[in-house]
C-alpha cells in the first residue's frame, strides 16, 4: 500500500499525470494551464513534463476549447478541458449541450466522445462575481453527459482517472473550497466505480446526502447532531448523473429520514431530483418528508454575504431537527 | 511585441510631439486643447495610479478580496475616456477605474465590488452613461453593439450635430478578442453600421497567456475582415489615445459605422492580486514598457510647455488626499443585510423570493432567541 497525504489540487495533479503517462492520446486543454499550472495550480508541472503537444494553453474562448475538444475526440484523442471558473463555462454551454452530449447518440453509437470537462465550482472562497457558483444541475439535466464531483483528495485522484477512461463525456466538478485541505490518498488501491455513492459515516436516525463541497459540511453537522443525541448517516453521492441510488434507498429504509444538501440553488436541482426519487422508491420507509437544504434561489451574492447564502452545519441541523420532529 | 511601423504615436517616449504624415490627421485635436485640458490628462493619470497602488495595498492588508490593477494602462484609458462626449455611452471591461472616475462613479463603488459587498450597483443613467463592469470576458461587446443599434433606431446619431449625436465605446482585452461574443459583436456592428468604437487594450497578456497565442496577426488588422476599419495606437501615449478616439467616435457618430482601435500597452503588474507573473514572463519586456511609461513621458511634455513643480506637487497632494479618503472609507465599510440577496432579483414581486426572505428572517430570529 502506498499512501500519500495530499491536497485535492495535488491529488488531481497526480491523477492527471497518471492519465497522461498511461495514454498518449490524453491531452489537457485550457486557459492558463501551461507554464502557470492553472489558476488553482492543478496542472502545475505538467506542461514542463509533457510539453506543448500534451498540455495546451489555449486561446481565451471556452466554446473554442470544448468545440475543438470534440473534434480532437473524433480524431481519437481524449481531451481533458479545464474551465477556469464555474461561471465561465457558459460560453461553452452550446457545444456541451447540443453537440458533446448528443454526438454518440446521433452516430448510433459508432462515435464515442471521451471528453472530460473539469470545472472548479462552489463558494466559500470569498471571490468576486461568477467565481463561486454551482451550475451542476444544468449539466445533470442534459441527457448524454455524466456528471461527477469528488469530495476528498483520495476520491479526486481516482475519479479523475476514471473519468478520463470513460468513453462518454464527463463533467467533472471540483469543489474549490476543498482544493487545499489535505487527506490520505491511497495510490496503490484499485479505485472504485466512478458512479458509486459511498456511506462515509454510519448512523441510524437521519440520512444526510450531499456531494463535493457539501460532504465535509454534512460530516460536521453529523458530529454536532451526535453530540446532541441524534445518530446521523452521511452519504457522499460522488456521482450526480447517473445517481447510484441503492445505498441511499437502503439507508433511508434504515433511518426513515432524509436531508439532501447542496450549495446550488434548490429550485429544479439535484436535491429536488433525489427527493422525488427517494419518495418514489422508499415511500413506506419515510417517517418525514425528504428535506432539502440549498443555496437560495438568488444570484450568488457578493462574497461578504456568502455565509448567509450557503448552507452551513447550522442550516443542515435545522433540517435534521425538522425531520426528527415529524 | 512592441510598437510597429503602423503604431500611431503623437508623443514619443522622450515626451516630444511627433510630426509626420501619420500624425498630421491627429495633431490638430491636440492643438485645440488648452493648457488646462492638457494638464487634466496628467492629473487623471497620476491620481488613478496612486489610487490603484493603494488599492492593491488595501488588498494585501486584508481589506479587499482582490484588486484588479490598471497600472501601466492609464494613458490608453484616460485619453479615450476623456475623448467620449457627455452623450456617449461607455461599456467597460473591469480595469477601467479611471474612466469610471472621469464619468462620475465614486471609486468606492469599485472598492465595494472587490471587497465582496456588491456586484456593481451604480446606475449608468446617473453616472454619465458609464455602464457596469463585466467579468465574463467579451460579453459587454455585444451589449455595446446592441445599444449602438438602438441609438441608430432612435435616430439619435448621424444627424449632423456632433454636440448631440450619440456613439458608444466598448473596452475589452487582447485575450477577450478570442471570444465568440467579441467576433459576433464585430459582425453585428458592421452589419448594421452601428455607431460603436471597439477599444481594445492590448496589454500583451491574458493572465499568463501572451497575446501571440490569441492572434497571429496584429489585432488592429482583424476587424478589417469584418469590414471595420482598424487602427493601432501607442496606448501609453495619452495624446494619441485622446486624438484617435475622438476622431473615431466622431466618425461613428456621423454615420461612418463601427471603428476599431488597438491600443498597445502593458500590464505592468500582476493580472490581479491573486496572480504571480514571475511564473510566466520575463523582465526584458517589462524593461521596455517601463521606458515607455505614460506618465514619465507626459510629465516631460508638460514641463516643456511650462508646467512647474507646484503643478506636479498639487496633483500629488490630490492623489494623496484621494487615497487617504478611500482608505478611511474602505475601513469603515459595513456588511450588508443578508435580506439584500432577495432584493432586485426580479423587478416585480416573486413568490419564491418572498418565501425565502421570510424563511431566512425567521431562521435568523431563532438564533436571537437563544435556540438552535
Ligand atoms: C468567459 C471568461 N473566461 C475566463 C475568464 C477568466 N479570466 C479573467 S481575466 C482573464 C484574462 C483576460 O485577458 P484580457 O482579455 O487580455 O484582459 P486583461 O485582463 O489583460 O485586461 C481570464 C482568462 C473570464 N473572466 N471570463
Ligand atoms: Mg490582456
Amino acid at each position: 500500500m502506498s499512501v500519500e497525504n495530499l491536497s485535492m489540487a495535488k491529488a488531481l495533479n497526480q491523477g492527471l499525470r497518471q492519465a497522461l503517462l498511461a495514454d498518449p492520446k490524453v491531452l489537457l486543454m485550457g486557459e492558463d494551464i501551461g507554464p502557470l499550472g492553472g489558476v488553482f495550480r492543478v496542472t502545475e508541472g505538467l506542461h514542463a513534463e509533457f510539453g506543448d503537444n500534451r498540455v495546451l494553453d489555449t486561446p481565451l474562448a471556452e466554446s473554442g476549447i470544448v468545440g475543438t475538444a470534440i473534434g480532437l475526440a473524433m480524431r481519437g484523442y481524449r481531451p481533458v478541458c479545464e474551465i477556469q471558473f464555474d461561471g465561465f463555462i457558459f460560453p461553452a454551454f452550446d457545444q456541451i449541450t447540443t453537440q458533446l452530449a448528443k454526438l454518440t447518440s446521433r452516430h448510433h453509437g459508432s462515435l464515442t466522445m471521451p471528453v472530460v470537462i473539469r470545472v472548479p465550482y462552489g463558494g466559500h472562497i470569498g471571490a468576486v462575481e461568477h467565481h463561486q457558483e454551482s451550475p451542476e444541475a444544468y449539466f445533470a439535466h442534459t441527457p448524454g453527459l455524466r456528471v461527477v464531483s469528488p469530495s476528498n483528495p483520495h476520491d479526486a485522484y481516482w475519479m479523475i482517472q476514471e473519468a478520463i477512461q470513460s468513453n462518454d463525456p464527463v463533467i467533472f466538478f471540483e469543489p474549490k473550497s476543498r482544493y487545499w485541505p489535505k487527506g490520505d490518498v491511497d495510490t496503490s488501491a484499485s479505485g472504485f466505480p466512478l458512479h458509486s455513492t459511498r456511506v462515509v459515516r454510519p448512523g441510524t436516525e437521519v440520512t444526510l446526502v450531499g456531494y463535493g463541497p457539501m460532504v465535509s459540511m454534512l460530516l460536521q453537522a453529523a458530529e454536532i447532531a451526535e453530540s446532541e443525541g441524534t445518530s446521523v448517516e452521511v452519504i457522499d453521492l460522488r456521482s450526480i448523473s447517473p445517481i447510484d441510488y441503492d445505498p441511499i434507498v437502503a439507508s433511508v429504509q434504515k433511518t426513515g429520514r432524509l436531508v439532501v444538501a447542496q450549495e446550488a440553488p434548490g429550485f429544479v436541482s439535484v436535491g429536488s431530483e433525489i427527493a422525488a426519487t427517494v419518495t418514489e422508491r422508499a415511500f413506506y420507509s419515510l417517517e418525514a418528508p425528504v428535506l432539502r437544504v440549498a443555496g437560495f434561489d438568488t444570484p450568488f451574492p457578493p462574497a461578504k454575504l456568502e455565509t448567509a447564502y450557503l448552507p452551513d452545519a447550522d442550516r443542515i441541523l435545522e433540517a435534521v431537527d425538522r425531520a426528527m420532529a415529524y | 511585441m512592441s510598437y510597429t511601423a503602423a503604431t500611431v504615436q503623437l508623443l514619443d517616449i522622450e515626451g516630444k510631439l511627433v510630426t509626420s504624415d501619420a500624425t498630421a490627421e491627429y495633431l490638430p485635436y491636440i492643438e485645440k486643447l488648452s493648457d488646462d485640458q492638457l494638464r487634466e490628462f496628467h492629473r487623471q493619470m497620476v491620481v488613478i495610479r496612486r489610487f490603484d497602488i493603494d488599492a492593491a495595498n488595501l488588498q494585501r492588508q486584508g481589506q479587499l478580496a482582490m484588486w484588479i490593477p490598471s497600472l501601466g494602462q492609464e494613458a490608453a484609458q484616460v485619453g479615450s475616456g476623456l475623448a467620449a462626449r457627455p452623450q456617449d455611452h461607455i461599456f467597460p471591461s473591469y480595469r477601467e477605474h479611471v474612466i469610471a472616475r472621469i464619468r462620475g462613479v465614486d471609486p468606492m463603488r469599485i472598492i465595494e465590488m472587490l471587497r465582496g459587498l456588491s456586484h456593481g450597483g451604480w446606475d449608468p443613467k446617473e453616472h454619465n452613461n458609464f455602464h457596469l463592469y463585466t467579468l465574463v470576458l467579451g460579453s459587454q461587446t455585444l451589449h455595446a453593439a446592441g445599444y449602438a443599434m438602438g441609438i441608430q433606431l432612435d435616430g439619435a446619431t448621424a444627424t449632423g450635430n456632433p454636440e448631440t449625436d450619440e456613439a458608444v465605446i466598448v473596452y475589452f482585452g487582447d485575450g477577450s478578442s478570442s471570444q465568440g461574443d467579441v467576433n459576433e459583436a464585430l459582425v453585428f456592428a458592421a452589419s448594421y453600421q452601428a455607431p460603436l468604437v471597439f477599444f481594445l487594450q492590448n496589454n500583451h497578456w491574458a493572465i499568463s497567456v501572451p497575446v501571440t497565442r490569441q492572434s497571429r496577426t496584429p489585432l488592429y488588422l482583424r476587424p478589417g475582415g469584418f469590414g471595420i476599419p482598424g487602427i493601432q495606437i501607442d496606448g501609453n501615449d495619452v495624446l494619441a489615445s485622446y486624438a484617435v478616439t475622438t476622431a473615431n467616435l466622431d466618425r461613428a457618430r456621423s454615420g461612418g459605422g463601427p471603428q476599431f482601435i488597438e491600443a498597445l500597452t502593458y500590464r505592468m503588474g500582476a493580472h490581479t492580486t491573486s496572480d504571480d507573473p514571475t511564473k510566466y514572463r520575463d523582465n526584458e519586456e517589462l524593461d521596455f514598457w517601463t521606458k515607455a511609461d505614460a506618465i514619465t513621458r507626459y510629465e516631460k511634455f508638460l514641463r516643456s510647455r511650462g508646467a512647474g513643480d507646484d503643478f506636479f506637487a498639487e496633483i500629488e497632494a490630490e492623489a494623496a488626499d484621494l487615497t487617504a479618503d478611500i482608505r478611511r472609507r474602505t475601513i469603515a465599510l459595513g456588511v450588508p443585510e443578508p435580506s439584500q440577496m432577495f432584493e432586485y432579483v426580479y423587478s416585480e414581486p416573486h413568490a419564491l423570493m418572498d418565501a425565502q426572505r421570510e424563511w431566512l428572517a425567521n431562521y435568523e430570529a431563532s438564533f436571537e432567541g437563544g435556540e438552535a
